[in-house]
């Protein structure tokens, strides 16, 4: 049973419902316990970083992420998910959750015809093999929405990139926290995959 | 880089799907559901419900089609048609859709753009347009003028200064209609989408005209369009979304092939 925290940040009944094509089974829920006792965690989420995490704090739900986190429950960050895995955000200076050193920051792109948000379907390249990220070849890709992304402070946390006028980071992990700044929920069947994989997955 | 894309637009009616020719004469295909979810195994990149119901009395039926839509395609989708207001838009990104469109509404009150891209964000919410070719006068100096309710009711406003004024009101992205392409199967207007293209920093997506892979290819390449949006050429048969892509990706279009 994979447990999908609600903590008022976008819609995430689409992650739900793309978890339920996936052939899993998964619940939504905003109670702290039942984050901290879930057996696999989706930390979904679309919007600014800080006031999520006002959110997160005002419900007790990053305390009972970070001791699912120290049990060793497999976690999947999704978007903002990626962005509040890590210390702090250029979007604010809230503290995030701090699961992998580094910071989140803003695209800051040369070529001014590219648009922020970066918006659409991009490659996502592998650079580091993952279980969640098995099977995905050169040239597949998935969809994107955002301004920020995740900039781990060691390439040891990095495990896939895009490019978008420079290359970024679009998916880490460390332990049993992985996750994506794409949005697997929105990208079709390899989209699936990543979820169905993540749903046989024990955090190692 | 970000591919470019291929979208296919589905007119609904009191549910039902419907294709306009022309934008009169409209006739029922089948149930969009099932037909959007058979573009979304056939590899489409985004797909467009657009409600042309009457009444707002059946907005109801919208909603729940987008509830069923979101647990059946698993892809970005849109919806567009008689959006009035911040909560018409909210209630169907809670129903499903990634993206709002608005297009008659806004040329009514213009605020409404930013009402809504405040409440959804600009990367949900889309300007449509319906334009036609007339001749350039002092208040349309582009040649292009905004038409609306299905193509019928001319404005006066200028097409070009409408895109560009729907950006600066915090559209995150423009859909350009043709009213003399669509339905033709002639190919895309080329001048007009280029031309707003070229002056919008957003992306933009041509639609109306398209009959041949060729003409998706032209209107991506010389028409700077990010995205071509079709529906007769796909809705009939005469191309899947996976034959119109082989081609685009054939001729070096960076466009998504994964499945």
């Amino acid at each position: 049973m994979i447990t999908i925290v609600n903590y008022n940040a976008g819609n995430i009944r689409s992650v739900l419902r793309a978890c339920n094509e996936a052939g899993t089974e998964a619940r939504i829920t905003s109670d702290p316990d039942a984050v901290a006792k879930a057996s696999k965690i989706i930390f979904p989420g679309v919007g600014a970083a800080p006031s999520a995490m006002k959110y997160l704090k005002e419900m007790g739900l990053d305390a009972a992420l970070l001791s699912a986190y120290k049990d060793g429950t497999p976690i999947l960050g999704i978007c903002l998910g990626a962005q509040i895995g890590l210390e702090e955000s250029e979007e604010g200076p809230t503290k995030a959750l701090g699961l992998i050193p580094g910071k989140t920051v803003r695209f800051k792109l040369k070529d001014k015809s590219l648009k922020i948000p970066h918006i659409g379907w991009n490659d996502v390249k592998v650079v580091k093999a993952h279980p969640l990220l098995e099977g995905i070849k050169a040239g597949d890709q998935f969809y994107f929405v955002h301004s920020y992304y995740p900039n781990p402070a060691s390439a040891d946390n990095v495990y896939a990139t895009s490019d978008y006028g420079q290359d970024f980071c679009c998916a880490i992990g460390y332990k049993n926290y992985f996750a994506t700044q794409f949005h697997p929920e929105k990208s079709g069947r390899l989209g699936l995959a990543l979820l169905e994989r993540f749903d046989r997955w024990e955090g190692k | 880089m970000l591919s470019k894309r291929l979208i296919v637009c589905l007119d609904v009616r009191n549910g039902k799907l419907a294709k306009s020719i022309k934008f009169v004469d409209t006739k029922d295909i089948g149930d969009p559901v099932a037909k959007a979810r058979q573009y979304y195994e056939d590899g489409v990149d985004e797909l467009v419900f657009y409600d042309i119901t009457a009444s707002r009395e059946e907005r109801n039926i919208m909603i729940d089609m987008v509830e069923k839509a979101a647990s059946q395609i698993f892809i970005p989708f849109s919806v567009g048609g008689g959006i009035r207001s911040v909560e018409d838009a909210t209630k169907l990104r809670e129903a499903g859709a990634e993206k709002v469109n608005v297009n008659s509404a806004a040329i009514k009150r213009h605020e409404l753009i930013t009402e809504i891209s405040d409440a959804i964000g600009a990367q949900s919410t889309v300007l449509s347009m319906d334009i036609r070719r007339v001749e350039p006068t002092k208040e349309i100096p582009s040649g292009y003028e905004i038409v609306i309710n299905g193509g019928v009711t001319p404005t006066g406003i200028d097409g070009l200064w409408w895109a560009k004024e729907g950006e600066r009101l915090g559209a995150g992205e423009l859909v350009i209609n043709s009213i003399d392409a669509d339905g033709t199967k002639d190919g895309y207007e080329l001048k007009l989408t280029r031309m707003i293209a070229d002056a919008v920093g957003i992306p933009v997506i041509a639609s109306g005209g398209a009959g041949k892979p060729e003409h998706l290819y032209d209107v991506l390449t010389e028409g700077h369009a990010d995205a071509a949006l079709v529906a007769s050429v796909v809705h009939y048969s005469e191309y899947t979304c996976r034959q119109l892509k082989d081609y685009l990706h054939g001729r070096g279009i960076k466009i998504r092939m994964s499945y």
